[in-house]
């Protein structure tokens, strides 16, 4: 199955990235944009029908290696209709 | 005591790992005997005084900067070394495959002027807790020595932070010296140029002493540093 892992910084870590990208935005005419966050996604396929042990082993990958708790959040999505 | 020659010391290699041969000619040129280049997939490490961590680019720096060198399987080698109170060093990328194995608390983010740095810069020698990586520096020494890195800046929580600090583990901080910009080259917290564990047997560090041993490679503050690591381990 598809799973995706999206992955963002925990608030109040500091994003240079987002603050470049939101500062070129700006300088492009779009003054709206007050804030932008970079974040991660990642699209995994996954060997496994049950969709709780699905999720339980995601999870597991995100607490392993895919993110670093300490600085950022991740977010489970497993699509409909697989 | 134990002779310098007579350490035995193994540096890590993994896929990117560009500063474990400049490592290896400083620790043998200050020691009289060549260490050995361990490569990550060796799932043992045999009996040493000092396992370090080289810079460069492990893994390309793919999805975090050490991330995925912190899980190879030479690791759960230096983990057991270091749970054995076995010294262990890391430097530029091994600093962050330090932070990502968690020996070491916090995280090195991307530098906050969002650019890649590469020159000298002055730490100050700080009060630590009894540790072989500064016992034989006094405390307010000044070191200069090269730092090359995009993701230099150290990031912890507050409390993290204040725990660091009170606790004298920020071994190194970025200070005003002879160093071309400003003293603080990347946004890090509490100008944190190198930290060492509560136990103080492991060491993390963003500049690197092996690129400064001798007078020709623009300084040698490098050297100062690694010989007071080695006859401080030695002791």
């Amino acid at each position: 199955m598809q799973v995706i892992v999206n992955i963002s910084l925990k608030e109040g870590v500091l994003d240079p990235q987002g603050l470049a990208i939101a500062r070129s935005l700006n300088d492009l005419g779009f003054q709206e944009v007050d804030g932008i966050r970079v974040g991660k996604r990642i699209v995994l396929e996954v060997d496994e029908t049950d969709e709780a042990r699905l999720h339980q082993r995601v999870a597991k990958m995100c607490e392993t290696l895919l993110s670093n708790t300490v600085i950022e959040d991740y977010n489970i999505d497993i699509p409909d209709g697989q | 005591m134990m002779s310098l020659t007579s350490m035995r010391i193994a540096i890590l290699v993994f896929p990117g790992s560009n500063c474990d041969r400049d490592m290896m000619v400083a620790i043998e040129r200050l020691t009289g005997r060549r260490p050995s280049l361990v490569w990550h997939k060796e799932s043992s490490l045999d009996t040493i005084d000092l396992a370090i961590i080289p810079g460069g680019f492990s893994f390309g720096d793919y999805l975090r900067c050490g991330a995925l060198a912190a899980r190879a399987p030479v690791i759960d080698a230096v983990l057991d070394h270091a749970a054995r109170g076995g010294a262990v060093m890391g430097v530029c990328n091994g600093f962050q495959v330090l932070l990502e194995t968690g020996l070491l608390p916090g995280v090195l983010v991307q530098n906050a002027g969002l650019k890649y740095i590469c020159r000298n810069v002055t730490v100050d020698v700080c009060d630590t807790i009894d540790s072989p990586f500064t016992q034989n520096l006094e405390t307010g020494t000044r070191l200069t020595m090269p730092v090359a890195h995009n993701e230099g800046n150290y990031f912890a929580s507050e409390d993290e932070l204040a725990r660091l600090n009170d606790n004298g583990q920020i071994a190194f901080r970025y200070k005003d010296g002879p160093a071309h910009g400003p003293a603080n080259p990347n946004g890090s917290s509490l100008n944190i140029a190198g930290i060492v564990s509560a136990n103080g047997r492991v060491m993390g560090m963003m500049p690197h002493p092996e690129r400064a041993i001798s007078p020709e490679l623009g300084g040698s503050d490098g050297a100062t540093f690694l010989q007071g690591c080695l006859e401080a381990l030695a002791s």
